[in-house]
C-alpha cells in the first residue's frame, strides 16, 4: 500500500499498473489518473463502478481495480442512473467524450442531470471525435477543421459548437458542474480537486455532479504534442471557459472540508 | 383454493413480474400498454422495488441493462415503435449476456401506423431484431392467464441462459379481461456472481460486450451460438390439439390464435378434421412438429395479423410440397374466426 499523504509521486494502487491505449500527448491519460486518484483517496475500491462509453473512453475500466461495464453510445447516465437507483451504496461513474455525452447521448445526460440523478460523470471534451478519426464534434470549435469539415466548421453548414456544463447549469437538478482543463500543472492539480469533488458530491448524496475536462487530441488537432496545450489556452479556453457553473450551498460546505 | 380475480392482459403482465421477483421497472408511456406501466408506477414502491419513467425507450433499455448488470431481475414494457428503439440496447445485452425482460405488447405498423392490436413485429422479435449475432427466446401468450405466466417463466429463462427474453402479445391481448388465478410468488431469487455489486473481496468484474482483440471476439460469440443452440434444444413450448386425425392444421399465436381455435371448432362441428399447432414460443419455433405433420401430409392455414411473417417459418418447416394458406389482417384490425373457417373450407 503507497503513502499517499507523504509520497510525492505513486502510482494510486487502484490503477492497473499497465500502459493505456491513448496516442501520444493525448488528455485522457491524465484524466483516467485524476479519477485513479480520487477512487483512491475516497476508498472506493470496493464500492466504485466504472462506466466505459463509447470513443476514445471505451476501456476507461480497464484501468481500475473496480467493477466496470461498457455502455451504449450516449447511455452511459442511464447505465449509471439504473446502478445508483437498485443498489444506492454503489458508486458508479462515467467518463464520456463529447461525441458521446453532448451529441448522441444529450437527451440521456440532460434528463439524468434533471432528474438530479445522484452519479458522477467525468466529461472529456477534446472538441472532436478522437477514435473514428476526427470528425466534427457537438464541441468543434469554429473555423476548425476536421475530417468532416475540410473546410473548417461553418455556422450555415454546422451550427455552433455547445457548452455543455452552461447548459446543465441552468437546470434544478444538478448538485455540482465545473469545467477544467488539464493543459497546464495548474490546471491539472484545479482539474484533480473538481474531479475529487465530483465523487465526494456523491457520496453525500447531494445530487447530479459533472466535470467537464477540456483535453488535448493533437492527432486530430494535427497540433504536435508539445504545442497542443499552448494550442488549448489560445483557442479552445476562449470558447469554454474555465470555472464552477453549479454549486449548490451543501457543496460549499463539502468543499471547506478540502484536502490542501 | 387459488386466488382468481378478474384482470386485463397488461395488468397480469405487471403482475406477474412482480410475483417472479422483478427489482426494477423501467418504462416509456406508449400506447396500447400504458396501464402495465401505471400499474407498475403504483405496486413496485409499494413493495420497495425500484421504478422510473424514463425520458425514452432507449433510456428505458439502457437502465434496465443498468439494473442487470447489478444483478437486479429487471423488465421493460413498449409497444411497436418503442420496441425498435430498444434493439440497440436489447443488442448489447445480449452481447454481454445480462438477462432481463423485455414487454413488447405489438400495435400495427411501419412507422406510426395505427394503436390497433397487429403482430407485425415477428420477424423483428424472433431474428434478433438488433444488429450482429443474437437471438432471444420469445414466448407468446393467448391468454390473460398466460400473460401472466409466461412473463414469470421469461424471468427465469433470462437467468437460466443469462439473455434477454421476450414477451410478445398484441393490443387486443393487452387490453383483454378474463379471470386469473394469482400465482405464487417467487421467493429465491438466483445468486448472480458476475454481477457488478463492487469488487469486495473478490477480483473485479466486468459487464461487456467488445473485445479488442479481434482472434477473442469469434470465440465469444462462438459461446453466444451455443447457448442459442440450447435454446433450440430444450425451450421449444407449443400447443397441439386435435393434430392426430388432421388433415389440415392451422398455425398461429395470441390473439389469432383464440380465432384459429373457434375456427377449428367450427370445422369439427362440420366433420372437417381440422388441428392445431399454436407456437408459445416464437424462438426458438416448433418447427419439427410441422415438419413431422407435413410429412403426413397436412395442408396448412397460418392465421396472422401481419402481412404474413410466420408464415415464413411455417414454409421453412413444412417445405414446398404441402398447401399452405395464409389468412390474414394487418393495419391494426383484428383476426375473426370466419375468414380462417372459409380458408379452411377452401382447402378442403
Amino acid at each position: 500500500m503507497n503513502d499517499y499523504d507523504n509520497a510525492i509521486f505513486v502510482r494510486p494502487d487502484i490503477m492497473v499498473d499497465r500502459p493505456t491505449h491513448f496516442c501520444p500527448g493525448c488528455g485522457h491519460g491524465i484524466i483516467q489518473r485524476l479519477v485513479g486518484e480520487a477512487l483512491q483517496v475516497l476508498d472506493l475500491q470496493e464500492r466504485a463502478i466504472c462506466i466505459g462509453s463509447i470513443g476514445c473512453t471505451v476501456t476507461a475500466y480497464e484501468y481500475f481495480k473496480v467493477d466496470g461495464m461498457e455502455a451504449p453510445h450516449g447511455r452511459a447516465p442511464a447505465v449509471a442512473t439504473a446502478i445508483k437507483r437498485c443498489r444506492p451504496d454503489l458508486v458508479p461513474f462515467a467518463i464520456q467524450g463529447d461525441g458521446d455525452l453532448a451529441s448522441i447521448g444529450a437527451g440521456e445526460i440532460v434528463h439524468a442531470a434533471a432528474r438530479g440523478e445522484k452519479i458522477t460523470i467525468i466529461f472529456a471534451n477534446n472538441a472532436t471525435y478522437g477514435m473514428t478519426g476526427g470528425q466534427l464534434a457537438p464541441t468543434t470549435l469554429m473555423g476548425m477543421y476536421t475530417a468532416s469539415t475540410p473546410g473548417g466548421r461553418t455556422a450555415e453548414q454546422s451550427g455552433y459548437p455547445i457548452r455543455m456544463s452552461e447548459m446543465l447549469a441552468t437546470l434544478d437538478g444538478p448538485a455540482y458542474i465545473a469545467r477544467v482543463a488539464v493543459n497546464t500543472p495548474a490546471n491539472v492539480r484545479k482539474a484533480k480537486k473538481a474531479v475529487e469533488l465530483a465523487f465526494r458530491v456523491q457520496l453525500a448524496g447531494l445530487g447530479f455532479a459533472m466535470v467537464e475536462i477540456l483535453s488535448m487530441c493533437p492527432i486530430n488537432w494535427r497540433v504536435e504534442p508539445v504545442k497542443a496545450p499552448q494550442w488549448m489556452t489560445d483557442n479552445m479556453i476562449p470558447q469554454f471557459p474555465l470555472g464552477e457553473f453549479k454549486v449548490l450551498p451543501e457543496v460549499v460546505a463539502l468543499k471547506k472540508g478540502d484536502r490542501d | 383454493m387459488p386466488e382468481r380475480t378478474l384482470m386485463g392482459g397488461n395488468i397480469a403482465v405487471a403482475k406477474g413480474a412482480i410475483l417472479a421477483g422483478c427489482q426494477a421497472y423501467f418504462g416509456y408511456p406508449i400506447t396500447p400498454q400504458n396501464d402495465l406501466l401505471e400499474y407498475m408506477a403504483v405496486h413496485m414502491p409499494e413493495e420497495g422495488r425500484v421504478f422510473l419513467q424514463t425520458e425514452s425507450e432507449l433510456a428505458a433499455i439502457n437502465m434496465v441493462y443498468g439494473a442487470a448488470a447489478v444483478g437486479f431481475r429487471a423488465m421493460t414494457s413498449t409497444s411497436s415503435p418503442g420496441f425498435s428503439l430498444q434493439q440497440e440496447g436489447i443488442s448489447y445485452m445480449s452481447g454481454a449476456e445480462m438477462p432481463a425482460v423485455i414487454v413488447n405488447i405489438m400495435r400495427a405498423g411501419p412507422g406510426l401506423g395505427n394503436i390497433g392490436g397487429a403482430q407485425g413485429d415477428y420477424m423483428q422479435c424472433t431474428r434478433g431484431g438488433g444488429h450482429g449475432d443474437y437471438y432471444l427466446i420469445n414466448l407468446a401468450p393467448s391468454t390473460v392467464q398466460e400473460m401472466m405466466d409466461l412473463t414469470m417463466l421469461a424471468f427465469e429463462l433470462a437467468d437460466k441462459y443469462r439473455n434477454p427474453t421476450l414477451v410478445i402479445a398484441d393490443g387486443f391481448l393487452g387490453q383483454a379481461m378474463e379471470q386469473v388465478v394469482i400465482r405464487d410468488r417467487v421467493k429465491k431469487l438466483p445468486e448472480k456472481k458476475w454481477a457488478i455489486t463492487g469488487a469486495k473481496g473478490r477480483p473485479k468484474n466486468l459487464i461487456n460486450s467488445f473485445e479488442m482483440n479481434p482472434i477473442d471476439h469469434p470465440r465469444r460469440i462462438k459461446l453466444l451460438l451455443d447457448k442459442f443452440e440450447k435454446m433450440r434444444i430444450n425451450e421449444v413450448r407449443y400447443e397441439a390439439l386435435n393434430t392426430e386425425d388432421a388433415d389440415i392444421i392451422l398455425v398461429a399465436y395470441g390473439s389469432a390464435a383464440r380465432s384459429a381455435i373457434s375456427a377449428m371448432k367450427m370445422a369439427r362441428n362440420k366433420k372437417l378434421r381440422v388441428g392445431l399447432i399454436r407456437p408459445i414460443t416464437l424462438f426458438p419455433f416448433p418447427y419439427q412438429p410441422l415438419a413431422d405433420l407435413a410429412e403426413k401430409g397436412c395442408k396448412f392455414v397460418v392465421a396472422e395479423m401481419s402481412g404474413g411473417q410466420m408464415v415464413e417459418d411455417v414454409r421453412i418447416a413444412a417445405g414446398n410440397q404441402n398447401e399452405i394458406k395464409l389468412v390474414n389482417t394487418y393495419g391494426g384490425v383484428p383476426l375473426e374466426a370466419d375468414p380462417i373457417f372459409e380458408a379452411i373450407d377452401l382447402l378442403m
